[in-house]
Order: C-alpha cells, then sequence, then structure tokens
C-alpha cells in the first residue's frame, strides 16, 4: 500500500472529469495494477466544486484521497486547484488549466475572484504546470476536449507508460466519432 | 474476464450472470447506476417505475411468477417501499428476489443519512453489504442463491463509495437457473390475518436459520493481523480505510453479512484480541449488537455518528500518525452546485421570488431554486410533500395563506407521489395553486425517462401520461400551462390563479436545457456601450453571467441563448447574434 499513486482530478460539474478519470483508470489497470477510482455521479453537482479520486498500485484499499496523500491534482480550473492544496502531498504536483471559471458566490458579487492563484500556488513551493487546455482542445476541434489535453499533460510524468498505451487507452475509453478529436487533443496536451 | 467497473455496474453484472430476467427501479443517486447499466442487457427486462414502492411489487410479482427479480432505490427510496418490504417478508419468494438500497452518508445527494441496516433488521430481512466492485458482482449472485434456499428477499446494500467507485472485477457467464413455474399458494401469499399469524414463526425461524449461516458464511471472515491487543470489525468501505490505515497491524473480522449478524463468531473473534473496536459509518448497529451479545466493544465513542469516514479517520482514531499536505490558501469563495444556463427552473423561480410568494418545493434539481440570489423555495421534505404540505398551509392559514402561497413540484416527482397530494387538494378542497415544473426527464438523477415522458428506459416509444388531463380528471377547473421563458406571461398567470377562488394547476413546460434533443439558440452577447451596470441580469443568478469591468458579461460557452436575461434588461444591452 505504501507504493500507491494518488491522483485527484478536480473541476467544476459538467467539465468532463468522469472520462478522464476512465481513461487513467484503464490505462493504469492495463499495466497490471490495482486500481480505484471514487467518482462523482448526478446532475445536480452541476456547476459545483467536484472531485474525482485515482489510486494505483500494487494493492489498493481506500477508494478516497485523503488530506497530504495526492501526488498529483490534475485541475480543469484554478481556484478549484487551489480548493485541494491540503490534500496536496508537500512534493505533490499541480497540472492545471489556466482557466477561470467564477463561482455563484462571485457572480452575484458576494466574493471576489481570488487574485493570482498560480502564483500563490507557486510562492508555496508547489510544482505547478499551467496550460491553456481549452485552447489545446479548440485547437483539436471542440472545447470538451479540454480533459483529454490535460491528460496529455499529465501523460508525460510517467516514464513506464509509453505513448502507445496511453493512446490505446483512449481508443477504449472514447466513441469512435470522437476518437480522432480526442487523440489530437492528447498530442497536443503531451506536447506543450 | 478482467475489467474495471463502477460498483453499480459490478452489480448489474451480477444481476446477468445470475439470470435475472426482470427488473424494476425508480431512480435515485447514488442506486441509479445498477438499473441502468442492467438495460443494456437484451436478456433482462429493465423498466423505471413510477416510485419505489411500484418498483418493489412490480419486482415481487415476477418473482412470484418464477423469474429472478431486482428492484434498486437509493435510502429514501426505501422509506417509500416499506410497505411492501414488511410482508414480502412473511410471504417470502418464488424465484429469488434482490432489493439494492443504496445509502448516502455525508449526503452528498440526499436530504437525510438515515441508515439502512434498521430497515434489514426491523423487516427481518437479509442484507448484504460489498466493499468493493468485485464483492458487489459476488455478492449479487449469493444473494439469489440465499433468496432461494431461505425463502426470502435479500437485500443488497450500496453505499455512495462503493456505488460510486470502480475497481477491478472478474466477470463470468450468464447461467439461468431452471424456472420455478408459479403456484397458487394461499397460504403462503395471502397476508390476511389468519396466514400472517402461521408466516411470522416461519420468519422468526428463518432469522435463526440465517444467523446460523452468517456463523459459517465466508462473508464473515477474519484476517489476520500482527498485533492482537485490538481487534477490529467492520464492513463495507470502512473495511477499506482500515485496511488502507492500519494494514495488518490488527485482526480484523469482516462483516459482508450484516443481518442477520453473527453471535459465536464475533464472541470467538472477541476472546482472540485485547479489545474490540467497531468501525461503521452512521448508526451503531455492529456495536449495538455486540453490546447485547455480551461483548464489549468500543464504536461511536472514537468514531463519529456523521457523515462518512476515510483512512485518516480511521488512523487519528486508533492513535496513529496524521499526514500534512500542502498549506491551504484562505479565504477561497465556495463552489455550490447551480442551476444549469438555460434552466427552466430559473424563470420560474425569478417570478416566484420576485413576487414574494412562499414556495414549498420538492425534490429534484429545482431544489436549488433555493439557493441565492433566487432563494425562492421556502420548504423541502421528501418526494412528493410539497402538494401535500400546501394543502396544510393552506388549510390552517385559510385565504391569508393561498393568496401568496404555491407548490413546486417537477414532473417525475409528481408522478412518483405528487398524485396523492394532489387527490386531497381535490378532494378537500383547499384552494391551492399547484405548479408542477414538467422539464420533460428526471433531472437530477442523470436524466431518466418517467411516465410523462413519452419513452421508456431504452428511450424506446412508451405509454405517456398526460399531466393536463389528469388534472382535469381529478376534478380541477383551472389548469394552465405557461413557458417559464415567458416572465411576463408566467407571472400573468401565477397571479390569476393565485386570485381564483378554487384549486389550480400550473403546468411550467419546457424541456430540460441539456437534453440531446433540445436545440440551443446561439449565446447572447453584451453591449458594453448599453450596460449601465445595474445589475438587474444578476437577479436570476444564472452561471453564463459574470461582471467584468464593471460591466455584464455573457460566458459564450454556457450561453444557451435562452433569452430571460434580456427580458430583466431595461437597456437593451443584451443582444443575440444579429444584434437584437
Amino acid at each position: 500500500m505504501n507504493n500507491t499513486t494518488n491522483v485527484m482530478i478536480v473541476g467544476v460539474g459538467g467539465q468532463g472529469s468522469l472520462l478522464a478519470s476512465k481513461l487513467l483508470g484503464h490505462v493504469v489497470m492495463a499495466k497490471g495494477y490495482d486500481v480505484k477510482v471514487s467518482e462523482v455521479h448526478g446532475m445536480s453537482q452541476r456547476g459545483g466544486s467536484v472531485v474525482t479520486y485515482v489510486r494505483f498500485g500494487d494493492k489498493v484499499y481506500s477508494p478516497v484521497i485523503d488530506k497530504g496523500e495526492a501526488d498529483y491534482i490534475i485541475s480543469f480550473e484554478v481556484l478549484e486547484a487551489a480548493r485541494y492544496l491540503p490534500f496536496l502531498k508537500k512534493d505533490g504536483r499541480i497540472i492545471v488549466n489556466s482557466q477561470e471559471i467564477d463561482p455563484m458566490p462571485v457572480i452575484t458579487g458576494a466574493a471576489d475572484y481570488p487574485e493570482r492563484l498560480l502564483d500563490k500556488m507557486t510562492e508555496l513551493g508547489i510544482e505547478v504546470s499551467a496550460m491553456d487546455a481549452l485552447a489545446l482542445a479548440n485547437e483539436a476541434g471542440s472545447p470538451k476536449a479540454a480533459n483529454i489535453a490535460l491528460m496529455g499533460r499529465f501523460s508525460k510524468f510517467f516514464d513506464d507508460i509509453t505513448e502507445d498505451e496511453w493512446l490505446k487507452s483512449i481508443e477504449a475509453c472514447v466513441p469512435p466519432k470522437f476518437l480522432e478529436l480526442n487523440k489530437k487533443a492528447f498530442y497536443l496536451g503531451r506536447n506543450s | 474476464m478482467k475489467e474495471i467497473m463502477l460498483g453499480n455496474k459490478a452489480f448489474a453484472r451480477g444481476l446477468y450472470e445470475a439470470g435475472a430476467e426482470v427488473v424494476s427501479s425508480y431512480p435515485g443517486t447514488p442506486s441509479t447506476e445498477v438499473t441502468e447499466e442492467a438495460a443494456k442487457f437484451p436478456e433482462i427486462y429493465c423498466e423505471w417505475a413510477p416510485n419505489e414502492k411500484v418498483a418493489m411489487e412490480t419486482a415481487f410479482g415476477a418473482s412470484l411468477a418464477g423469474k429472478r427479480s431486482f428492484c434498486g432505490m437509493k435510502h429514501v427510496g426505501l422509506n417509500v417501499a416499506a410497505d411492501p418490504l414488511f410482508t414480502i417478508s412473511y410471504t417470502g419468494v418464488n424465484a429469488g428476489m434482490i432489493i439494492c438500497v443504496a445509502d448516502d452518508p455525508a449526503m452528498h445527494s440526499s436530504q437525510n443519512e438515515q441508515d439502512s441496516r434498521h430497515y434489514a433488521i426491523a423487516s427481518k430481512v437479509p442484507m448484504l453489504e460489498p466493499a468493493d466492485s468485485s464483492e458487489s458482482l459476488e455478492f449479487t449472485k449469493l444473494a439469489y442463491e440465499l433468496s432461494e434456499q431461505y425463502d426470502t428477499p435479500v437485500i443488497i446494500k450500496m453505499c455512495t463509495r462503493i456505488a460510486h467507485s470502480q475497481s477491478i472485477v472478474n466477470t463470468g457467464e450468464r447461467v439461468v437457473p431452471p424456472a420455478k413455474p408459479y403456484e397458487k399458494n394461499i397460504a403462503k401469499y395471502v397476508m390476511m390475518p389468519g396466514n400472517a399469524i402461521k408466516r411470522h414463526p416461519i420468519v422468526e425461524q428463518r432469522t435463526l436459520d440465517l444467523t446460523e449461516y452468517a456463523e459459517k458464511t465466508p462473508l464473515n471472515r477474519i484476517e489476520e493481523g500482527k498485533d492482537n491487543s485490538i481487534g477490529i470489525i467492520t464492513s463495507s468501505t470502512c473495511y477499506q480505510y482500515t485496511k488502507e490505515a492500519l494494514g495488518d497491524k490488527y485482526p480484523v473480522l469482516k462483516l459482508g453479512m450484516v443481518n442477520p449478524l453473527p453471535v459465536e463468531k464475533i464472541k470467538s473473534f472477541a476472546r482472540t484480541v485485547g479489545k474490540v473496536v467497531v468501525i461503521e459509518e452512521l448508526d451503531p448497529v455492529i456495536e449495538n449488537h455486540c453490546k447485547a451479545i455480551g461483548i464489549e466493544v468500543k464504536g461511536k465513542e472514537l468514531f463519529s455518528i456523521m457523515g462518512e469516514f476515510s483512512q485518516s479517520v480511521v488512523a487519528k482514531a486508533l492513535g496513529e500518525p496524521e499526514k500534512e499536505g500542502c498549506t491551504a490558501i484562505d479565504k477561497l469563495p465556495v463552489r455550490p452546485p447551480v442551476m444549469c444556463a438555460g434552466c427552466p427552473h430559473r424563470g420560474l423561480f425569478y417570478t416566484l421570488s420576485k413576487n414574494k410568494l412562499n414556495v414549498l418545493g420538492d425534490i429534484g434539481c429545482y431544489t436549488l431554486g433555493a439557493v441565492a440570489p433566487l432563494s425562492a423555495v421556502d420548504m423541502t421534505l421528501c418526494m412528493g410533500a410539497s402538494i401535500s404540505s400546501l394543502h396544510g398551509f393552506n388549510k390552517a392559514l385559510g385565504s391569508e395563506g393561498e393568496k401568496n402561497t404555491v407548490c413546486v413540484i417537477g414532473d417525475s416527482t409528481f408522478m412518483h407521489s405528487g398524485m396523492t397530494g394532489l387527490a386531497n387538494v381535490a378532494y378537500n378542497q383547499s384552494n391551492s395553486t399547484v405548479i408542477i415544473l414538467d422539464n420533460s426527464i428526471t433531472g437530477m438523477t442523470g436524466h431518466q425517462q418517467n411516465p410523462t415522458t413519452g419513452f421508456d428506459i431504452h428511450g424506446d416509444p412508451a405509454g405517456k401520461i398526460d399531466l393536463e388531463a389528469l388534472c382535469h380528471a381529478m376534478g380541477f377547473n383551472r389548469v394552465a400551462v405557461v413557458d417559464p421563458y415567458d416572465l411576463a406571461e408566467t407571472e400573468r398567470v401565477i397571479k390569476e390563479e393565485l386570485a381564483t377562488d378554487e384549486p389550480s394547476v400550473i403546468i411550467s413546460r419546457r424541456p430540460c436545457a441539456l437534453l440531446k434533443y433540445v436545440k440551443h439558440k446561439p449565446s447572447l452577447h453584451v453591449d458594453t456601450d448599453k450596460c449601465k451596470s445595474c445589475r438587474a441580469c444578476m437577479k436570476i443568478g444564472c452561471p453564463a453571467i459574470s461582471f467584468k469591468n464593471n460591466k455584464a458579461h455573457v460566458d459564450n460557452t454556457l450561453c444557451v441563448g435562452c433569452g430571460v436575461c434580456q427580458q430583466l434588461c431595461k437597456f437593451d444591452a443584451l443582444l443575440d447574434k444579429e444584434g437584437k
């Protein structure tokens, strides 16, 4: 249980975290790891803060990741990356889409969207990889592929999983008509 | 074959492999996907029932007819289905029958945190509790065998972290057991007093027999530990947290069958360890059982009776070191779920809020009408309660309540248990104004069909209940239909129906903006010269509208061009593609 890798995928409900976690779960299972993925379901989560846990290693018991346990946080949105910092290990890494989405308290004027969050995270000594996943997804053909562009970037941190293995898992997880779009988004993210 | 599978999907796979043939459920997070996944197997007849009671009785009928059957629901759904449950316990089954109940500790998507194990105990029905996807599949197959062997329905209790977690399973082939032809048996199946009196001792004997089974079954297993000063009794997801936090430090009695609980197995486990600790979420069910059989245990004095646990909760309670994460950044704004851009409920709630009406609410996406800035909903209790409570409210206050109070209920919730409340309004004649929010789908649980949509679980054409005709048939003379995107008309109709001297129904009709067949208009945009920064458009709490550089701004990735905000702008600053 000590060799378990813990990945949190966080964002705003409706951004496509389920596909990202499905892809990661698939690729690590194909590598022979034990894996658990804990998801958030139900339409009522739309627009809210959502978190998915992916854990893999020799033997995984708990489906959830606790404070101080995450090796990686993959975030679809800047504020959400900051929200889950206490879950990140002190030497953990953040891969974040630089998009900012106002939550309702900001929309209604009850709060302000915090400034310089990416800088603040870096100042805390955290390794932050920020990218404009939305732009890469648009380049690939649809803003909906931002999730896979982020996963492309994330894939660079795993030397033991080849590009080919990632692509095979994308093929297994994505409907055929969106396959080329997602492959392109993955490449753009991986080479960003 | 080895696959990574959602707990609920593994459950459905278990139904398939065990030869289940009839499935009837009502959707409810976190149970919904069991039935959705079962519906993907053409060998299984699957349907959405109007509510959980109907689903359970349908499953019972199929069992009586000799086919293995299933019904699934969330914890509060079992409240609705409790009536048949307690007596199916007496009749027993013909072919095997499984009931899935999915609890929601921490209330990710529920109105309370009730512990379904009490229902198993109260109804004297055996309950299994899987701890991952693999067990979800295997326990389902085993549950059918137990159901037929012991002549009882079997409850399988899921919870959010088992139902909505993926882990690895090994799938097998489908095996349909030989048919069990229906045989008339009045003494077994007609539960009038003379017969039920004779069935009750059979139920009590069955519990004794099942307790004996619980002593021997590998469902309840002991895992050795290095240090016997503590022994842990646990089940479900708490077992996973225990192993994650402690590994094989202490011996563990892992319970896969939580009703009836073993007696001798627990006593002999307790004899081998120093102190017994029970780790269970929500109520002290295992703990109280241990105490009742004379075993001293520590449970709720170490662990909360509320919410979900985790590995660190277990570690902390047992004196293990805590982990430290990165420093938090203070004062981050919260991000609660919101009604989607283009949600048809928004215009309706804006109108109710603007007119300062009392709004008795119900269960669905539209509960979000209680959230700022709309803050329109005054009360939400359980499925169907809006209409019945409105009737009581108006009977208590008379015209003082009737002139400024409405209730709101979704189409699916109305079919589930709103009709009986409406019958009470029609029968006992309160001057109530009932608003049915007809978005043509069961929205909150992720788009399931219902009796008003005209489609079945597969999306194929099905019977369609006509809401207007139904209300007329109940005796309502006043049944109005409005489009909630049209604010002026919506307000006019609501005022008119509140003012009238008889009960009325307003159907606020517009399909959910997320439905695939709903065509969206292009995004609106803001003419920043015309925008006077009055923030009138912000009153509806649309996630697509924000303020940037002190002017309204429309997010074109979210806006679906519904036009509700345009009706609030006095300066015509919100424009469509053509600049109108």
